[in-house]
């Protein structure tokens, strides 16, 4: 395990240089000046101008100014956004709305997902099965924002069931909508892989000795195949969540939840380039992250991952 | 000789007798088959195939032919005194807040939808062929190597990454540029799969015999391995096809996808937004299009799959 521990850290770590490389080099080829663009309509004054790409080194060559930024990546400084506030000042307010939001968005996908799931695999062929498969696939191609729309007009709107915004403080209640609204996708993916996995468990022999040895449907089902086959829907499940804590910016944008995501989504309907690029690096950065964790978990909870190629 | 026919359907010649090359044709009067005939007779058994192959040729064909299906032109025939207007006869989806014709800029804007797909799959096809061969056949450090680079693209979520870089091009935002900006970072996921696949056939039977022969390790790659390694690649690009449509939909809908002097459902949408409350029906029928377009690829592919994938036949 240890071995293995070390073996991923290490790959991630190109992984993590070539991505900050990568964004900063992007933003570095992005036309027009910063500190032109910071003295706005006012005339540009050469010696404060001067000054400021001396502060902020931008007088140095691109690899200079890509090491002075890593460097502050490592202590915690992501840089500012565009009003002058740092990032992880903004990371520190919009971080724990986005993690409630993925972590009820991750229950109703465990919730909806594992049980529509384990009865269509259960009734393979039957007309709930047939009816799950189809739903999920037409789920699968509603792109997120005609989701999110559909939701807040008919629920919200038409229904009034739910607000259709969430109000300053994002309460859980308020966050329901745009956590299923987040989930959906998940959801009918879920559905397909434990559907699939069901089926599979179900054909093994354990369950026919399960069977055969007298036990009760309910037992078999709960702990021998349920069991059995949630393994790849744990592991869907973890990934998700690093996908949910970084891919909520339409979401959050369009119900307006005070999150990470509306913050990217702000900076970027108002062309704030420098800021969308640095909450972009972050987010890319805790992805990174969140996906190492789950790869060394998984390793820790399935061998043949540790000691498989 | 008779000991040698165990079964009715197998035939098998006496070792000393058979030539070489028929050691392998075993069946000798099954039909002539092979993965691809299969797949075909599988597809078509399926309604699916049907019903997703009926919505694409009329998607291409609306893309390739929008005035065979409206005379109303998306853009110079609004007039402002219809903002928001109900359908009326000849404007049968009713009208946006410009007062455009709004079944007219749908399929208008299928052409935008349908060419980012087609570019986007082209570009990771390529790209993804190119590394995923090379790493999955040369192995060693060059599948260290060019798999650490494909792990680089692959790490960024690739709406974030496309979002990046269609900031830094604001100026110059056309088909080309947002197709190149989905897909430099969508080709990783086409070399995963063609590079795994390549692992799995390059240590066959057929690959070894083809080393003794001496046919050079080049030529076994283009004639040997990649034949038998394309079939997970095509179910991949259908559905990466859908995902890239998607992809525009949603860079256009955040505001840096294509100006809006373009026609795109996802420009469509995201301008309708603001009315959602009294003319809905500018955001709904835009996003039905969309919708039913990325359906009919993921249905596609999802029946390529399961027709090349036997064991996903199994569970089904």
């Amino acid at each position: 395990m240890l071995g293995y521990t070390i073996r991923r850290i290490l790959q991630a770590i190109p992984v993590f240089f070539g991505t900050t490389l990568l964004i900063y080099f992007m933003v570095f080829a992005m036309p027009g000046d910063p500190i032109v663009a910071l003295f706005g309509d006012h005339g540009v004054n050469e010696a404060v101008a001067e000054q400021l790409r001396v502060r902020y080194h931008l007088d140095q060559p691109f690899i200079v100014q890509y090491l002075i930024y890593i460097g502050g990546v490592f202590q915690g400084d992501f840089g500012t956004s565009f009003s002058g506030q740092p990032v992880s000042e903004i990371l520190a307010t919009t971080f724990p709305v986005t993690i409630r939001l993925a972590l009820l968005s991750l229950l109703i996908e465990m919730v909806f997902g594992i049980s529509i799931g384990l009865i269509s695999g259960l009734r393979k062929g039957k007309l709930f099965d047939a009816s799950a498969l189809v739903v999920s696939l037409i789920l699968l191609s509603l792109p997120i924002f005609v989701i999110a729309f559909v939701a807040q007009f008919v629920i919200a709107l038409k229904l009034g069931w739910a607000r259709a915004t969430v109000s300053g403080g994002a309460p859980w209640e308020e966050l329901i909508l745009p956590a299923f609204v987040l989930a959906t996708v998940s959801v009918a993916y879920i559905i397909r892989l434990t559907r699939a996995s069901v089926i599979e468990t179900g054909q093994q022999d354990f369950v026919r000795t399960a069977y055969s040895k007298g036990l009760s449907r309910r037992r078999v089902i709960g702990v021998h195949i349920l069991r059995n086959s949630l393994i790849p829907v744990v592991t869907f499940l973890a990934v998700d969540f690093g996908v949910l804590l970084v891919g909520a910016t339409v979401t959050e944008g369009i119900f307006n939840v005070p999150g990470v995501g509306r913050t990217l989504y702000q900076a970027i309907i108002r062309g704030e380039g420098p800021t969308v690029v640095s909450f972009v690096t972050v987010m890319v950065l805790i992805y990174l992250v969140v996906n190492l964790v789950v790869d060394l978990l998984y390793a820790a909870l399935d061998p043949r991952i540790r000691y498989g190629k | 000789m008779a000991n040698n026919k165990k079964s009715p359907d197998h035939y098998v010649a006496p070792f000393d007798e058979t030539p070489v090359d028929v050691i392998d044709a075993v069946r000798v009067d099954d039909k002539v088959s092979n993965l691809w005939l299969d797949a075909w007779r599988d597809m078509r058994k399926r309604p699916m195939f049907y019903i997703s192959g009926v919505l694409i040729l009329l998607v291409i064909v609306v893309a390739l032919f929008p005035t065979l299906f409206t005379q109303v032109a998306p853009d110079m025939d609004c007039q402002l005194s219809n903002s928001n207007g109900a359908p009326e006869p000849g404007h049968i989806l009713g009208y946006t807040k410009q007062g455009c014709d709004i079944f007219s800029r749908i399929v208008h804007g299928t052409s935008t939808s349908l060419s980012v797909g087609v570019i986007v799959v082209v570009l990771t096809t390529v790209l993804g062929i190119i590394f995923g061969a090379i790493a999955g056949f040369y192995g060693k450090w060059i599948d260290a190597a060019l798999s650490r680079v494909g792990d680089i693209f692959f790490a960024i979520p690739y709406i974030l990454a496309a979002v990046v870089v269609m900031s830094v091009f604001s100026a110059y935002r056309n088909v080309w540029i947002i197709s190149l900006a989905i897909g430099i970072f969508a080709w990783p996921s086409t070399a995963r799969v063609l590079r795994a696949e390549i692992l799995r056939v390059k240590n066959s039977d057929f690959v070894m015999a083809a080393t003794a022969i001496g046919v050079s390790r080049f030529r076994i790659l283009i004639r040997h391995v990649m034949p038998n390694s394309l079939a997970p690649v095509i179910v991949v690009t259908t559905i990466s096809l859908a995902a890239a449509i998607v992809a525009e939909a949603t860079l256009s809908f955040l505001g840096v996808g294509l100006p809006t002097t373009f026609m795109s459902w996802g420009n469509d949408i995201s301008q309708a937004q603001s009315d959602l409350r009294t003319a809905p029906q500018a955001l709904i029928y835009p996003s039905i299009a969309l919708s039913i377009t990325v359906l009919a690829f993921i249905m596609m592919g999802e029946v390529i799959r399961d027709a090349l994938d036997p064991r996903e036949r199994a569970t089904r």
